[in-house]
């Protein structure tokens, strides 16, 4: 897919997603808006799947750490495919496979169920290690956010990749510098990362996680270097870019109203290519 | 124990679990094991001789082991990890539930040195609320075999299920109580010893001990029947009300707490369909001290002639 059309792709899952947040008055918005790009760089240009054949052994996989973005990846998913596009008007209504966090039992193209932070890592270094086991080429991605990194398990997990030498693995960090209830500075601060993924044996690269051609960069095959797992530090903006929600940590899970949606929507639109 | 033992005639379950596992992966390449620096006290070194690339040690890292497990299994493997039972569960219960039993994932949960089996290591190294914490969970076949053969048996079993199972193993000696060629069926009890004034229901390391009393309630002309109930979940519901209806007292013996385990599944189902008198044994809802498993389960009243006392203190109960 070519760049503008990437760009596009984002813009159009950002406004879906802020609709389906809107109607369903729940959500976690800010973190979705700072997921959206990097999961429109994985589904639309660097990963291998088919909705036709979600179960496809070869298909590349993509866990999403921060479960509580589920639905950036349902409008995704149904971006790509994988659900009908008219579903995510379900989100969170009862008895919707659209939950609040992926289940990989109800919804296609889902990999492993998510919520608890801390878990989707190991789970990814357990399906790079199959495919080295296999020889088989395909590829393992998983997003965590970055106060997700305060979670022990991911360091267990970070250690064990380096181990196994797992250069089909891609993780990706949605660093936009905020958990829940503040920002990640103030919390326990786990930045800088790059420097720790470093010391633990991983190949490390920073960059704006909103600029759609260093994420299709990053991501490509050519950039991996043999025998080490890598590491994408994506400096992301929580909220972004609708301008009330950026860098604030209230949008974390903040519901907009309708004079807000009709702001972020009419800001979306503006910046549509 | 207060009744004669040859130790010659006791059995590591350990052996028949790795010398089964290991023939299974002989067969099938998809078989992996997972460990956490465990693979001494798993047994798992003649796995590692022979399947050195199948043998995924992650090191002292239960969250992630599991993970990890969750992982080879969405990557079409067939993962046996093999870790001690406390870690196993406690540590590790969340990834248990979100990545094994919530996500639907097709791993081998392998509990080793369950229940009491660390003895004088202590309270935290025993394994006595593991049945409580993966009952709780739907979506995982618990498992606790009761001699080598049903060991075997259970691990075959587990490797051709398309889905989760906790198989809960011991390290205590125990004699062979089944047949060699035993067939394990999931949530069918095996009714080892026919009898109709008292049922004792045992699993694990217990069943043993069970037998043992009820052949000493023999001698007293008490008729015990024994029911060996590897299956905790799902449970021989039938099984139980029959035992229920037919000998009207059932007595449970667990190397477990009493606290959501063998005993209180049974009493669930009595309870809601056939209520009789009950007498749940295991540990009674403390830290037990210091002391091996045999003495553990003796002084807890699971000796041969604590399950006789028991049982005889219970049938006074009967209507």
């Amino acid at each position: 897919m070519e760049l503008s059309e990437l760009i596009a792709t984002a813009n159009r899952i950002k406004r879906r997603d802020l609709q389906a947040v809107f109607e369903a008055g729940a959500g976690h918005i800010g973190g979705e808006m700072s997921v959206i790009d990097i999961l429109t760089a994985l589904y639309f240009h660097a990963m291998t799947v088919d909705p036709a054949n979600p179960l496809d052994p070869g298909r590349d996989r993509l866990v999403l750490s921060k479960g509580h973005t589920a639905c950036a990846l349902y409008v995704t998913l149904a971006e790509k495919g994988f659900i009908p596009k008219d579903e995510v008007s379900t989100f969170l209504q009862p008895l919707s496979r659209l939950n609040g966090h992926p289940n990989r039992v109800k919804v296609p193209g889902v990999e492993t169920n998510t919520g608890p932070l801390g878990h989707g890592l190991p789970v990814a270094v357990g399906m790079a290690k199959a495919a080295k086991l296999d020889n088989a080429a395909w590829r393992t991605f998983v997003i965590t956010g970055d106060g997700e990194m305060q979670e022990g398990s991911n360091w267990e997990a970070i250690m064990c990749a380096a181990q196994f030498r797992l250069d089909n693995l891609t993780l990706i960090i949605d660093h936009n510098k905020l958990q829940q209830g503040a920002s990640v500075a103030e919390t326990n601060n786990v930045a800088p990362l790059a420097p720790k993924l470093d010391a633990f044996g991983w190949a490390v690269e920073e960059i704006d996680g909103h600029d759609m051609e260093q994420l299709c960069a990053s991501l490509n095959t050519a950039s991996v270097i043999s025998g080490k797992p890598k590491c994408i530090i994506a400096h992301t903006h929580k909220g972004h870019p609708i301008s009330f929600m950026s860098d604030e940590v209230k949008w974390h899970h903040g519901v907009p109203n309708a004079e807000q949606y009709k702001i972020a929507m009419a800001e979306l639109e503006e910046i549509a290519p | 124990m207060n009744a004669p033992l040859d130790i010659a005639t006791l059995h590591d379950c350990r052996d028949a679990f790795s010398q089964t596992l290991e023939a299974l992966a002989e067969e099938n390449n998809d078989i992996v094991t997972v460990c956490n620096d465990s693979v001494g006290s798993s047994k798992m070194s003649g796995f590692r001789d022979r399947f050195s690339e199948r043998l995924i040690n992650v090191g002292i890292a239960e969250q992630n082991m599991v993970g990890v497990a969750a992982g080879l299994a969405n990557g079409g493997k067939i993962p046996f990890v093999c870790c001690a039972s406390p870690f196993l569960t406690g540590r590790a219960l969340e990834q248990i539930k979100a990545d094994v039993a919530y996500s639907e994932t097709n791993v081998k949960l392998c509990g080793i040195s369950s229940g009491l089996a660390y003895g004088d290591l202590g309270p935290t190294h025993h394994s006595i609320e593991d049945f409580a914490w993966v009952r709780a969970l739907p979506n995982i076949t618990i498992v606790a075999p009761s001699d080598r053969s049903e060991t075997a048996a259970a691990t075959k079993w587990a490797a051709h299920h398309d889905g989760a199972v906790f198989l809960r193993l011991s390290r205590v000696g125990v004699p062979d109580l089944l047949p060699d060629d035993h067939t394990f069926i999931p949530g069918k009890a095996d009714m080892l010893r026919e009898g109709k004034d008292v049922t004792i229901i045992a699993n694990g390391v217990l069943t043993h001990r069970a037998l043992l009393a009820a052949e000493l309630l023999s001698n007293n002309n008490v008729s015990a029947r024994v029911l060996n109930m590897a299956t905790v979940r799902p449970l021989d519901t039938d099984c139980i009300v029959k035992a229920a209806q037919e000998t009207g007292a059932i007595l449970t013996c667990e190397e477990h707490t009493i606290f959501g385990g063998l005993g209180s599944a049974v009493a669930e189902v009595v309870v809601e369909t056939c209520p009789v008198p009950m007498k749940r044994l295991g540990v009674p809802g403390i830290f037990a001290p210091t002391g091996s498993a045999n003495f553990l389960l003796d002084r807890f009243g699971m000796s041969p002639q604590g399950i006789v006392e028991s049982a005889t203190a219970l049938m006074m109960k009967k209507a």
